[in-house]
């Protein structure tokens, strides 16, 4: 399904319970029309990843996700060859000559496909996420030159496999050390920050219908404030919606210094981000008897 | 319209920021497909395709204004036409506005956030004090006429009737001097007809935050982003078998298990080197500039290096490690180092000489080869003894001992700069005034990075 507009990409991915903001929809619109791969660069928990999972379900496609991690090779990233399964063959074959069994052997029916291949060879065409690239080594990177440009993968034995569909490819950093430029030339660049407050109730309100207008807004604003601390782990965009559920079972209706000191960790994962965090902000926040009274 | 476009990449890479003609051909091929009179749409679909990190980013922004600076104006001027036409300034009319009634709209404005009335009371506010009547630099009618307003920030002085009003937010009264600033510049271009000479960015906007007013947030940016890098440094290097080294001991211990044959070989584990730190750090007044940023470094130094001492200097030298260890926000740190630091005698004045002196007796016995001093200075000893032997002497007792000067090397030297003799005892001196090179600067400490220039 191709999208004619910014605008109906942006309401697309609406419809399936992203919220984007502008340059957002701009680049996944981009991203379709131009055939280039996006890279989504912004700090933990601003929905990078969902972003693509949200274009997957916008274009009804299939995500094909490669997680990314150290030591991450090609043999688990591209393809691999079956070597039992070659094994076998040329142990049943015993009668037919070198030459046969050598060409048969390094055939697709030996490869193991792994995700970069298989966003390739589908005949379906997929959303594929490379998730967390900055953690792989530069000599993953320039691996994936040739996927990225030209949407093909060059094995040795079988030549150059060619892609039946174009992907959407959207890879995404936490920008925990500088991609390389040959990588940052072949994308789209978008960056990905906190929400606006306007925009994260919209997000907040529209993953927990039941939460009423005002406990969204005063639990959004508790949010801001924890995130302008200087914390080890801010909370992200997932842990505001964690908090406003959890505070609906709990059948909060505002945010008092009771309920914050009893669901703050649901925010907040580090100990000493936890007491700095119940000093800086748990005191601003209403005294429950005194409300009461 | 390729012409401006081309135009305005050159520009670009002039700037630094690395435009190839692919991220041109993409260019042109993004703008196929947005609305080209969007201004935003037009700007993103630029910014996506040419501006690849923050910093490229941060560039681009500036720059995009600048260089369609005549479309903004013809905005601007119609947008003028328009609300004049719509009844007018609340100040009424004529050239001379009443300054008070000027100043609570002003207030008004910037108490709601509203940037269209914050640009109109800003062109309002230039032409009250009459046009072309200024000083002809910019930041000084900036200044003067927000002092003729009586804005400031902080708590406010009760309104001339006496009811409260809120106190200011200092961001949002720089968001003011913003639009002042633009309507100025506005205006001494329709004086002169001519556009400013466009100087180069790279000394001014995109150095190092360089006053405590300025943008603090630009600088918890850049070094919550070195945080997040330096808490992984070195980790890249975990899990690669090459290069490594064979450990004996262990090979052989798990040859045991094999009768006594070698088959598995054990490597040595890879460390990222965490040394020892010693910064001394220059808070005088010929630096004052580039130390509030070396501060918020030092600060987010400490949760990445095991041990870390720290010192501030100017006549003197005092130890603030205790400061930074029990102090998670900045502002205290840095007030607390201010009046509690204790290193200004009498004069204000950097005594290098002697700070070294200091700290060759009271820390030399910690000194040891592991340790790593940096020093963060401009080495201007204001015509005072520099005895560059003693700091040779510390270079000697200390294993590695950096240097950081953050003036353009250009200025090295020049003066009462002796940065030459000192420069001699360094395993390495950094210019340092934008945060790429306080980046390489950290890669090679942490050891990722050769210590060559």
């Amino acid at each position: 399904m191709a999208q004619g507009s910014v605008a109906e990409v942006k309401q697309a991915l609406a419809d399936v319970g992203y919220l984007a903001d502008e340059p957002a929809a701009l680049v996944s619109y981009l991203a379709q029309q131009l055939g280039k791969p996006v890279l989504v660069e912004g700090p933990a928990g601003v929905g990078k990843t969902e972003l693509a999972k949200a274009l997957s379900r916008a274009t009804a496609r299939e995500l094909v996700r490669l997680q990314c991690y150290e030591g991450l090779d090609e043999a688990k990233a591209m393809y691999e060859w079956n070597y039992r399964k070659q094994l076998l063959r040329i142990q049943v074959g015993g009668e037919a000559g070198w030459s046969d069994v050598q060409e048969d052997i390094f055939s697709e029916e030996f490869l193991l496909e792994r995700p970069l291949m298989q966003a390739i060879a589908s005949p379906e065409p997929v959303v594929l996420l490379i998730d967390e690239i900055d953690k792989t080594d530069q000599e993953f990177e320039a691996m994936l030159l040739e996927l990225l440009s030209d949407f093909q993968i060059t094995i040795p034995e079988l030549g150059r496999i060619e892609a039946k569909t174009m992907p959407i490819v959207v890879l995404t950093s936490n920008d925990s050390r500088e991609l390389t430029e040959a990588l940052k030339r072949r994308c789209l660049y978008l960056w990905l920050d906190y929400p606006e407050l306007e925009r994260e109730m919209e997000i907040v309100r529209l993953h927990t219908p039941d939460i009423s207008e005002t406990l969204a807004r005063k639990l959004v604003e508790v949010i801001r404030m924890v995130r302008g601390l200087d914390l080890k782990k801010p909370p992200s965009i997932a842990e505001s919606i964690d908090w406003a559920r959890s505070l609906l079972l709990m059948g909060a209706e505002d945010i008092d210094r009771e309920t914050f000191t009893q669901s703050m960790s649901i925010i907040v994962k580090h100990r000493t981000d936890i007491d700095l965090v119940a000093d800086r902000v748990g005191v601003k926040l209403a005294d429950p008897l005194r409300t009461e009274g | 319209m390729a012409a401006k476009l081309l135009g305005f990449c050159e520009e670009l890479r002039g700037e630094g920021v690395a435009v190839g003609t692919s991220e041109l051909l993409d260019a042109f091929a993004a703008l196929e497909h947005v609305d080209w009179t969007s201004r935003d749409d037009f700007r993103e679909a630029l910014a996506t395709t040419i501006a690849k990190s923050q910093d490229d980013r941060r560039v681009f922004e500036l720059l995009f204004d600048r260089y369609f600076f005549r479309t903004a104006e013809a905005e601007a001027v119609q947008r003028g036409v328009t609300e004049h036409a719509e009844g007018g300034p609340p100040a009424g009319e004529g050239e001379r506005f009443d300054m008070d009634e000027l100043s609570e709209a002003i207030r008004e404005a910037i108490a709601a956030g509203d940037e269209d009335a914050m640009r109109d009371l800003a062109r309002l506010a230039i032409s009250a004090f009459g046009r072309g009547e200024g000083s002809g630099v910019v930041g000084v009618d900036v200044q003067r006429i927000r002092r003729t307003l009586g804005l400031t920030a902080g708590s406010q002085p009760p309104a001339p009737d006496g009811s409260e009003r809120p106190p200011i937010d200092r961001d949002q009264l720089t968001g003011f001097e913003r639009h002042l600033r633009r309507e100025l510049e506005r205006d001494l271009i329709e004086r002169t007809e001519t556009l400013p000479p466009s100087r180069p960015l790279a000394e001014l906007d995109r150095a190092l935050p360089t006053s405590p007013t300025q943008d603090l947030a630009a600088v918890h940016r850049a070094v919550s982003q070195m945080k997040r890098r330096l808490a992984t440094l070195g980790h890249e290097q975990r899990g690669r078998k090459k290069g490594q080294t064979v450990d004996v001991r262990r090979t052989m211990r798990a040859s045991l298990e094999t009768g006594g044959v070698p088959l598995r070989l054990r490597y040595r584990p890879k460390r990222p080197r965490r040394p020892e730190i010693y910064v001394l750090c220059d808070v005088s007044t010929s630096v004052t500039s580039a130390s509030v940023f070396f501060l918020s470094v030092l600060h987010a130094l400490h949760d990445s290096f095991r041990k870390l001492r720290s010192f501030v200097f100017i006549e003197r030298i005092s130890e603030v490690t205790d400061v930074f260890e029990h102090e998670r926000d900045f502002a205290v740190i840095a007030q607390k180092i201010s009046s509690e630091g204790g290193v200004a005698d009498v004069s204000g004045y950097t005594d290098y000489g002697r700070v070294w002196l200091e700290f060759l007796t009271e820390i030399s016995e910690d000194l040891d080869p592991r340790s790593t001093v940096i020093v963060l200075g401009d080495a201007r000893t204001n015509g005072r003894e520099p005895h560059a032997e003693v700091f040779g002497q510390i270079a000697e007792k200390a294993g590695r001992l950096f240097w950081l000067n953050p003036e353009p090397k250009l200025y090295w030297n020049y003066g009462d700069s002796v940065m030459a003799a000192y420069e001699r005892y360094c395993d390495g001196a950094f210019e340092c005034w934008t945060t790429s090179h306080l980046q390489n600067f950290v890669d090679v400490v942490a050891g990722a990075a050769p210590a060559a220039e």
